[in-house]
């Protein structure tokens, strides 16, 4: 704080390159480093990948399945994995997060201890590690839940208490859900309230208000979620390692109840434990692309939705 | 809705009698249940996480216990979970004599020093006798084990009989692992982790070592550099430079953590071995940068926040007293917004500490005990994603990391409670002076 | 009493701590316009909002004593409170039209009470629209966005979907105060002819529209009300020398 006084020194006016000066363009500077950095590691790691991904990347590798002991071929198989894998977990998610978003904006009481347990919950399983998602759903869906239901309906024969899409969508729908809740809020916060008052005037329900006004302002906040939880869920991992990804399908699955091939977890399979790391490095690269594809395009969509949101809302 | 439309209505007493809405009721009803959901989510995790870790207390309680293995009959006393509660109880003399013969020798002839090796491809069912039908997908499916198996012949943990009912298999696998694994949690506090051998040892430290120090050197590299790059963003950029500078950065956030691990572990670790020489490729300070990327967008995006909520009146006095920008950022803003930077820092600490693919990927796996950054480590998330697939459901080292998973998750809760509840009082205390 | 629509005893109304509205009691006559009138933050509005119940919806409001409509206390608990705003329709200060139709904004109360009947619902949307004088405007572009309309057409569609549901008192709330002044002496018609069949509430700042619209006048000041009278002697003799600082413009 002795520089602040150090101004009102009547020299201060006349004296332009004052010390104060040079350290405050050298602290800027370095602020400034941190941003330029980031940002530069950030388009090293897109270049590197696409550089050396794209030479494998084409057609034929989204459209082919792996051959030769996956040391040839494409990813069909990983990305149709990861594809049903979001779909069967936004199935899960998408309701759930919207509810309990409905709930948060509409219908908690504004201090009321509940909605804050609600809440304090939210953030807490957006902060858990995601492998202990995958414990979870190791020993809830497939140990209990599945487990179960082979006892109740099959005599034990095993069918459902083992990996499988189902358990691992499941699991992973519950990894994604804070972030549907967080965009669903986010987008109802949005609309005004002087509608839903014109709707009660009216003599409108507050469940009418919410069908009629609400959940139609806040579709775009629900693609929102729903698009960010689809990115993040088709990039985890950790959960499915356990859950229902599988090394290597000669065939595409045809239930819910068989495992599957993923696209991240393709990558660090290929990365760790492929029989030759060097050779398979295109594919690796190639994978990693297709993926990054996937996951930024999305994030994308979604900034978009939502800064048009934010836009209307002004 | 079957209230009648109330043209040519009267208003009298029957028309304004309370009316019983059955759609509205349920409505209400089930979406406030669903959102209840998500605290019995939280309950849900932690009670099977913790509930698979159970057995390890057990043969931990006496001579007796070993006897009633059934995990309904379960003694009340399994809350206390910190370790530090299990140092009461007198094991100290075995872990003691083990501590010395091999050193930490198994983990380290088989840690993974090059990518290639990892390849080494152990049979599942060379490790695990035929008796243990019941897993069959984790035998069937995956052929190959992942992360560095001791492979060792078998162990005593098995059970002869397959015929009997999964229940009792379990059961029986259980108080045949007592002669074993009598010390499984007697074992904790040292520092080998030899899950599979004939005398497995389950010693946290040298995971826990790992985990800090990986965590210590992520958030070295990602505190500074995400504050800074927060300050900038908040204070000294354009309006229009912020608007591109954050959704950039944001986007680090959009890299599944597996592409950050993928590109660690072939970009990144050449690149700094060339660089300083050192002999593990894969070691705890690329395990470290690389969370570190993880780790920023979660702190610059809260930093960020924090910064830009400190009232302007703030800043516009700062400014009006004569202080320059930069002044007033250091010595204004900065200052005000440290619960949130605070709190932006413990939720970047919880990500790393629990980012399981790129440990798994990038910090070599092997648990050393060493205070060099160059070398391998092994975290307590990576442990678990690489040797759950291998373990077989009810056994000790199964049990063992679901209660790491217990750890991870009552740590990542702690975090996220003190960020949200120490943090907020102290920010309100600040603005409104409460 | 065979004149009185509403009848207020002893009504006061607290946010949390502070008391917002101080022991009124009033009478307002049926089929006639009463205006509220007092400086801001008198709570003529929040006296208003209490007339169908809106501030049930802020959770710290306590209300006490009665708000007799036809000689129902409105705030008993066998009252429903949709049911009242059905029979107590509201118009805001800002307009606030529904981002759909204007068919849509018409014929949303009837459809939440039930009316699927496309012939029925026309005939209420176009009864409707034509009371509020705005039919012959917008009788070929029914199908248009609402949010397209100028604010003097947004509100007046905001008054036509309050008649749709056939209310018998109406609230409006400083109709005018964000309107250019062709479209302010429209709605000013528009109440004009609307007080034969309803009873109509307006709360407004601006003394003149006062003058001009309503039958009765009553002013409001720190919550209490002063003083209720025939508006021409209101703004002619009052009897409160408050009233006459504030009507001669001495404050507020």
């Amino acid at each position: 704080m002795d520089k602040i006084i150090d101004k009102e020194n009547p020299h201060f006016f006349s004296n332009t390159t004052n010390n104060a000066d040079v350290k405050g363009k050298f602290f800027i500077g370095i602020t400034q480093l941190a941003v330029v950095l980031i940002i530069a590691i950030l388009f090293i790691i897109l270049g590197i990948i696409v550089f050396e991904g794209r030479e494998k990347f084409s057609w034929e590798f989204i459209s082919s399945f792996p051959t030769d002991g996956m040391t040839k071929g494409g990813v069909l198989p990983a990305i149709i994995g990861t594809f049903i894998l979001v779909v069967v977990m936004s199935i899960a998610a998408v309701p759930f997060g919207t509810i309990t978003a409905i709930y948060l904006t509409e219908y908690a009481k504004e201090n009321s201890k509940i909605a804050a347990a609600v809440r304090f919950s939210v953030r807490t399983l957006a902060v858990v590690p995601s492998i202990i998602f995958g414990l979870f759903g190791l020993g809830f869906f497939i140990q209990f839940l599945g487990t179960g239901l082979d006892e109740t309906f099959n005599g034990g024969e095993l069918h459902w208490g083992q990996p499988n899409i189902l358990w691992a969508s499941l699991t992973m729908s519950l990894l994604t859900l804070p972030v549907i809740i967080v965009s669903v809020e986010e987008a109802l916060k949005t609309i005004p309230r002087e509608l839903r008052e014109a709707s009660l005037a009216l003599g409108a329900t507050k469940w009418q208000t919410i069908k009629n006004i609400v959940l139609p302002g806040s579709i775009s906040g629900i693609m929102t979620g729903t698009i960010l939880a689809v990115s993040r869920g088709a990039g985890e991992v950790a959960p499915i390692l356990f859950t229902g990804a599988a090394y290597y399908l000669a065939t595409l699955p045809e239930s819910l109840s068989d495992q599957f091939m993923n696209l991240g977890y393709h990558i660090y399979i290929m990365s760790t434990q492929s029989s030759d790391v060097e050779k398979t490095m295109p594919i690796q690269f190639a994978t990693t692309l297709v993926l990054l594809i996937l996951t930024l395009s999305l994030n994308l969509v979604a900034v978009i939705i939502r800064s048009r949101i934010r836009r209307k809302s002004k | 809705m079957n209230s009648q439309f109330p043209i040519n209505q009267n208003f009298t007493k029957e028309s304004l009698k309370k009316q019983f809405r059955l759609s509205e009721f349920l409505a209400e009803k089930i979406i406030s249940s669903i959102a209840f959901l998500s605290i019995t989510i939280i309950i849900l995790i932690f009670f099977f996480v913790f509930k698979e870790s159970l057995p390890i207390f057990h043969f931990g309680k006496s001579e007796k216990a070993k006897t009633e293995v059934s995990s309904e009959s379960m003694p009340e006393s399994y809350g206390s979970t910190s370790v530090e509660d299990l140092k009461p109880e007198s094991y100290g003399s075995e872990p003691k004599e083990d501590l010395k013969p091999e050193a930490y020798g198994e983990p380290v002839s088989q840690s993974d020093l090059k990518p290639e090796s990892y390849g080494e491809p152990v049979s599942q069912s060379d490790l695990k006798p035929e008796s243990y039908g019941e897993p069959v997908s984790q035998t069937d499916l995956k052929p190959e084990t992942y992360g560095d198996v001791v492979v060792e012949p078998l162990t005593e943990t098995t059970t002869k009989d397959s015929s009997i009912s999964e229940e009792n298999q379990h059961q029986d696998k259980v108080a045949e692992n007592n002669e074993g694994t009598d010390q499984t949690w007697s074992t904790f506090l040292t520092t080998e982790w030899v899950p599979v051998s004939n005398n497995p040892r389950f010693g946290l430290i040298g995971l826990l070592i790992g985990t800090i120090k990986v965590t210590i050197i992520a958030m070295l590299i990602a505190g500074p550099l995400a504050i800074l790059a927060a300050l900038y963003t908040s204070c000294f950029a354009s309006k229009r430079k912020k608007e591109i500078i954050k959704p950039i950065i944001e986007m680090l956030a959009a890299f599944p953590s597996v592409v950050i691990g993928f590109f660690a572990l072939i970009v990144l670790a050449t690149f700094f071995q060339n660089i300083f020489g050192y002999d593990s490729r894969l070691n705890a300070f690329i395990g470290g940068v690389a969370m570190a990327l993880a780790a920023i967008p979660i702190i610059y995006t809260i930093s960020e926040d924090a910064l830009s909520a400190v009232p302007k009146t703030y800043t516009e006095a700062s400014l009006a007293l004569g202080a320059s920008k930069w002044q007033t950022a250091f010595f204004v803003t900065l200052p005000a917004a440290t619960p949130g930077i605070f709190a932006a820092l413990l939720l970047g600490i919880g990500r790393v500490f629990g980012e399981t693919m790129i440990a798994l990927m990038a910090t070599g796996n092997a648990a050393l005990l060493s205070s060099n950054p160059f070398e391998s480590v092994r975290t307590f998330a990576a442990t678990i994603g690489a040797e759950m697939a291998e373990t077989v459901f009810g056994e000790t080292h199964y049990s063992v990391l679901f209660f790491i998973g217990s750890l991870l998750f009552i740590f990542s809760f702690v975090l996220n409670a003190v960020a949200e509840f120490y943090v907020k009082g102290k920010l309100i205390k600040k603005f409104q002076g409460k | 009493m065979k004149n009185t629509k509403i009848e207020v005893k002893d009504l006061s109304l607290y946010y949390g701590e502070k008391q917002a509205l101080k022991n009124i009691s009033l009478e307002i006559p049926r089929n006639k316009v009463t205006a509220l009138i007092g400086p801001s933050g008198c709570g003529k509005s929040t006296f208003l909002r209490c007339i169908n119940r809106m501030n049930d919806l802020i959770p710290s409001v306590k209300i006490t004593g009665e708000m007799l409509v036809e000689g129902i206390d409105i705030y008993d608990k066998n009252v429903d409170v949709v049911n009242i705003r059905k029979k107590i329709g509201m118009v805001f200060q800002k307009s606030n039209p529904f981002p759909k139709s204007i068919y849509e904004n018409v014929a949303y109360g009837p459809k939440i009470n039930g009316i699927n009947n496309k012939t029925e619902l026309d005939e209420i949307v176009e009864t409707s629209l034509r009371q509020a004088a705005i039919w012959d405007e917008l009788k070929d572009r029914l199908d248009d966005s609402a949010m397209g309309l100028s604010g003097g057409q947004q509100q007046r569609l905001c008054i036509a979907r309050t008649l749709a549901v056939s209310p018998d008192i109406i609230l409006m709330d400083e109709p005018a105060s964000a309107l250019d002044p062709i479209s302010t002496s429209k709605i000013e018609e528009l109440v004009h002819e609307l007080k034969e069949q309803y009873t109509i509430i307006i709360v407004t700042h601006n003394m003149q529209q006062a003058a001009r619209t309503s039958d009765y006048t009553a002013f409001f000041y720190l919550g209490e009300l002063i003083e209720l009278g025939k508006t021409n002697t209101i703004f002619t003799k009052p009897e409160q020398k408050q009233t006459e600082d504030y009507i001669t413009g001495r404050f507020g």
